[in-house]
């Protein structure tokens, strides 16, 4: 499990939607779990979360990850108009290979932007959006 | 009877500011221009092509301007994949032409986003705060990404990979204003080097802003017909010598392969086609959105191996009497980006083909290739124009 954060502020960004398809994925998050999708039938990992695998149109099931990656690309956004992120502003927004192989979006936090590279090892955490949407994020792995 | 698909008429609408033009009204103004310029009356019309980009209270999808400009057509498309569906129109309209669906089609397009929207379009985000969103879109849109950063993330990787620079990509913008100073209409015209670009301010690393496209009003139509109908028609006919489309993703998260595009997919086709190579091609009409989406389509249509695009650009080859002259019109980067730019492509090269680019003209042009990009580098149309029939 890792870190669940739930803001004192109201979540003003823009707020997913659970739906029959997706609730698993976005109630793990509120509980520090990060969840692909791995099918049964042909092995396949995929995200985000479908109602079929895109490799074989079976039924996939969840896969709780370790919750690690790396930076595989990322930009720093320097000018954004909506004022939630414009606040955070200048901030990451990366594409994280997972070690589970997927890629995933997230923003790349409790760090310099400036000290953000391709390659740098990153370990999920958690910002609960509602009471049922819990948002990845990502972070540093500390140096041991 | 000769059905080759030919272009036979274009026509733009007023650009790169119109503030007395809503989107229809771009579509209207460019469709009276390209009728004129083909010779034809409005009623030689059978089919009827296009997608909806006026956005805000102006409805222009394919089945309401029909209805609009009262073309009694035996042939409709309204594939929209973004900037590139004209390319994909192109590819549709020639089959269509070629089955006899249809004899004589309009493509056409408009916005009016500068004059409507301001230029905050490129960092504005993709939805309102606190938005509910559902659908792909809800695991990119709580992160704050723009679409300069959707970009920014294949020019970053291709940086990664390759070794590519600020400063080659700054080439594709500058060689591209010195075509914008020859057009009148252009929106910047003003001399750019390329410390100017690498010294403009970061909008997402590493793009600067003078590495994104300008955000402008404007419109366009282009009319297809056959070969055969083209003989008694004024203008010179530019062939459809080969179109071809294909897609890797829609939202941006999605995206396999941040160095390339499915230009490697299309291109072949679009070649194979038209019995051609990239050696046979005179000039270029590229998607200029931003520069690394001219660097990343050169490289995946097979212009110059993968990952060699940016030293061959540095070389000028992409400039005013270099190889590959691009984007003779000055470009999205320098002149036109009204939202969807695909059909600019095809307007530009089919001026280039019959000779008529005057200042710009690219010496002994025969054959162009416009390759669209859709989305985020997502879905790429390309079509390849010929001055010469087949
Ligand atoms: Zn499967």
């Amino acid at each position: 499990m890792s870190d669940v954060t739930t803001p004192t502020e109201e979540w003003t960004k823009p707020l997913p939607t659970p739906d029959d398809v997706n609730r698993d994925y976005w109630q793990a998050g509120t509980e520090g779990r990060l969840l692909i999708q791995a099918c049964p039938h042909c092995g396949h990992r995929q995200f985000y979360p479908r109602a079929l695998c895109t490799s074989c149109a079976g039924e996939p099931e969840w896969l709780e990850c370790t919750g690690r990656g790396t930076v595989h690309t990322f930009t720093i956004v320097r000018q954004m108009g909506m004022r939630a992120f414009r606040n955070e502003l200048p901030y990451v927004v990366a594409m994280i290979e997972l070690d589970e192989g997927p890629l995933i979006m997230g923003n790349v936090t409790d760090c310099d932007p400036e000290s953000v590279r391709i390659g740098l090892p990153v370990e999920v955490h958690f910002i609960n959006a509602a009471d049922d949407v819990g948002v990845p994020m990502w972070r540093p792995v500390p140096a041991r | 009877m000769d059905r080759t698909p030919v272009i036979v008429g274009t026509g733009l609408s007023d650009y790169p500011v119109a503030p007395h033009l809503d989107g229809v009204q771009h579509h209207v103004q460019a469709t009276q221009r390209a009728l004129a310029d083909a010779g034809i009356d409005k009623s030689t019309l059978d089919g009827y092509v296009g997608v909806g980009g006026s956005g805000g209270m102006m409805i222009d999808d394919a089945v309401t301007m029909a209805e609009y400009l009262r073309i009694d057509h035996r042939y409709i498309d309204g594939t929209m994949t973004g900037g590139s569906s004209f390319e994909f129109h192109v590819q549709h309209l020639a089959a269509a032409i070629r089955e006899g669906l249809c004899d004589t089609a309009i493509v056409t397009y408009g916005s009016d986003q500068l004059s409507r929207m301001g230029r905050q379009l490129g960092t504005g985000g993709f939805q309102r705060p606190g938005q509910r969103v559902a659908g792909p879109i809800q695991y990119e849109a709580p992160y704050g990404n723009s679409l300069v950063g959707a970009y920014a993330m294949h020019a970053a990787r291709h940086m990664h990979e390759f070794g590519t620079t600020s400063e080659q990509l700054a080439e594709i913008a500058v060689g591209v204003r010195e075509y914008a100073m020859l057009n009148p209409h252009a929106m910047y015209r003003d001399p750019m080097t390329v410390d100017d670009v690498v010294s403009s301010r970061m909008i997402a690393d590493p793009l600067h802003k003078l590495d994104c496209c300008a955000i402008t009003d404007g419109g366009g139509a282009i009319i297809m017909t056959t070969a055969e109908r083209a003989r008694d028609l004024p203008q010179p006919p530019v062939y459809v010598l080969g179109a071809a489309g294909a897609q890797t993703h829609w939202n941006v998260s999605q995206q396999v392969d941040f160095t390339t595009s499915a230009g490697a997919k299309a291109g072949p086709v679009a070649f194979a086609r038209a019995g051609l190579t990239p050696d046979d091609v005179d000039m270029l009409m590229f998607y200029d959105s931003f520069t690394i989406t001219c660097l990343i389509l050169l490289e995946s249509l097979g212009f110059v191996p993968r990952g060699e695009g940016g030293p061959f650009i540095a070389e000028g080859h992409l400039k005013r009497g270099g190889r590959w002259p691009l984007n003779t019109d000055g470009g999205g980067l320098s002149s036109s980006h009204p939202g969807m730019r695909g059909i600019f492509l095809l307007i530009e090269a089919a001026r280039q083909l019959r000779g008529q680019a005057g200042e710009a003209q690219v010496p002994d042009c025969q054959v162009a290739l416009c390759a669209g990009s859709g989305g985020w580098l997502s879905c790429i149309g390309v079509a390849i124009l010929g001055a010469e029939h087949p």
